[in-house]
């Protein structure tokens, strides 16, 4: 079977955008954030097996290796995703479907990115690394400025399985909301290529706690919820993850988390949805803020230049 | 922790006394292997069109560049989790042979069966690491069922010092990662204990 599709016609800005988005999804897929590799130097320091340094070493090598070579880091570069606050008066806000589409149709041939759209049911492999809703694109308008900010996202494959979200009674507390988490974290933990970064979300569905969860990954590995609550689970889920003792690669150790963030929203008196997300040591997750004329910010990646 | 360094073809007196947690360094022939070419084999009873006897399969599926001409170039390439393979993997090495069987993440019972009757071993390949793995690929000098588009394709790779191989199954049925896993349960349940002290939010 074949995957139809054929290139947007893009207005003279839209397909500027569309060619720097393209750009920058390649130095996503070879470069970590900032946040994410100094995070890894300090856990490599903490570790002292030879076992444990030797992965840690190897790890640094390879992002040396895809830095220099300008290949992807790790194979799998992901079903992309984009997760996007756009004001209203942004000019391109009716053009930004067909730009990222193009973006990630483009960048496959360039960077280049693994093949990763199966469409499914038909069960066939499109080839192009776009398919029906890939890449995913979550929009949301907050004002009526003339800015955009967008966070571009590699899920893999092993790093994508351990997510799950389910509805709790609230009898069952936030020590459900743990229980769930620390579950998830020996069951499908060592196979998603920690040290991770897990996103978990507390709302009133599957679909709200999901999707916060996902929000949470987009936070820097080191940041604080602002509630005080959230806060303190943060940082108690990141201590009992740590002291189960996954390590890199589940090897054992004595760090298995980059970090844990918690993005909740108000629920429903009778429901607990949570939910959670992992995100892998190559946790490739980018930033590109625009506005108006396209000038364009990347607030993770100092010193990057398109 | 002892290093080992490997050639293929591999005898059964190479690997015996490997244990889980040693290192491994591949030289030789090592073919990528995944989902699709496992139930191939064991479930389609489909011949698989490369001969991996005594040598090395990756679970992994590769970002490889066509330079035409039945030329490739290995650009990025890492293990893929291993246990997706599990419900096919006894099968398959007792059907080829195989005696490397290297991924990510830990294997189950049926390739501990494999490992100690057909003397082979499950090795883990840090994930991730695509790049420096790809360095380590000398050449792709064969490619089969390309019909199963570029991450399933059967590349029959010549490698070059291929590691760290961390051994997760060792010839005696050993386990690394089912070892850990039963004390990580112990201490998540400690952490939870401690953890659900202090989140009692709602009062
Ligand atoms: S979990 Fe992350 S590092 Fe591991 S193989 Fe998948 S994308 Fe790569």
């Amino acid at each position: 079977m074949l995957y139809e599709y054929t290139e947007p016609i893009l207005s003279e800005q839209g397909s500027k955008m569309r060619d720097i988005m393209a750009d920058y999804i390649s130095v996503v897929s070879h470069r970590l954030p900032d946040d994410v590799a100094k995070k890894l130097k300090e856990l490599a320091k903490i570790e002292v097996d030879p076992l444990q340094q030797l992965v840690y070493d190897t790890m640094r090598e390879n992002q040396l290796l895809a830095e220099k070579m300008k290949r992807p880091s790790c194979q799998d570069t992901g079903a992309l995703q984009f997760f996007v606050r756009c004001g209203s008066h942004f000019p391109l806000l009716g053009e930004l479907n067909s730009i990222f589409k193009d973006a990630v149709y483009r960048a496959t041939k360039e960077a280049p990115l693994r093949h990763n759209a199966v469409q499914t049911f038909d069960e066939y492999n499109t080839g192009l690394n776009i398919g029906n809703g890939i890449p995913s694109v979550f929009l949301d308008v907050p004002d009526d400025s003339d800015k955009i900010e967008i966070y571009v996202y590699m899920a893999g494959g092993g790093c994508t399985l351990p997510g799950a979200a389910m509805v709790l009674m609230p009898g069952e507390g936030y020590e459900g909301v743990v229980r769930f988490v620390m579950d998830q974290m020996t069951s499908y933990g060592i196979n998603a290529c920690p040290p991770l970064l897990v996103g978990v979300g507390v709302a009133t569905s599957v679909e709200t706690a999901a999707m916060n969860s996902k929000l949470a990954l987009m936070r820097t590995v080191d940041s604080v919820s602002p509630n005080a609550n959230a806060a303190k689970m943060e940082h108690l889920l990141e201590d009992g993850i740590n002291n189960i003792g996954l390590g890199p690669q589940g090897f054992g150790g004595k760090k298995s988390v980059m970090g844990v963030n918690v993005v909740n929203t108000a629920r429903h008196p009778s429901t607990i949805g949570v939910g959670i997300s992992t995100g892998c040591w190559s946790h490739r997750r980018g930033k590109i803020d625009f506005d108006a004329e396209l000038n364009y910010e990347l607030p993770l990646n100092e010193g990057v230049e398109l | 922790m002892k290093t080992y360094h490997l050639t293929t073809p591999i005898e059964d007196k190479d690997i015996e006394d490997i244990r889980i947690g040693d290192i491994v360094y591949l030289d030789g022939i090592m073919v990528t292997c995944r989902d699709v070419a496992h139930r191939r084999l064991v479930e389609e009873k489909r011949p698989l069109p490369v001969d991996v006897a005594n040598k090395a399969i990756l679970h992994a599926g590769p970002i490889v560049k066509d330079l035409g001409n039945d030329k490739y170039e290995m650009i990025a390439v890492g293990p893929t989790t291993s246990m997706r393979m599990e419900k096919f993997e006894e099968e398959f090495v007792k059907q080829t042979n195989v005696k490397l069987v290297i991924g990510k993440g830990g294997m189950g019972e049926g390739t501990q069966r494999a490992c100690k009757n057909s003397k082979a071993l499950h090795l883990v390949f840090p994930a991730g690491n695509a790049v420096f793995a790809a360095t380590k690929v000398e050449e792709i000098i064969d490619a089969q069922w390309k019909d199963l588009g570029m991450p399933e394709t059967l590349w029959v790779c010549k490698v070059h010092d291929f590691g760290p191989l961390i051994v997760s199954i060792d010839t005696k049925g050993d386990n690394l990662f089912e070892k850990n896993k039963i004390e990580f349960n112990k201490r998540k349940e400690e952490e939870i204990i401690k953890i659900n002290k202090e989140v009692r939010f709602i009062k």
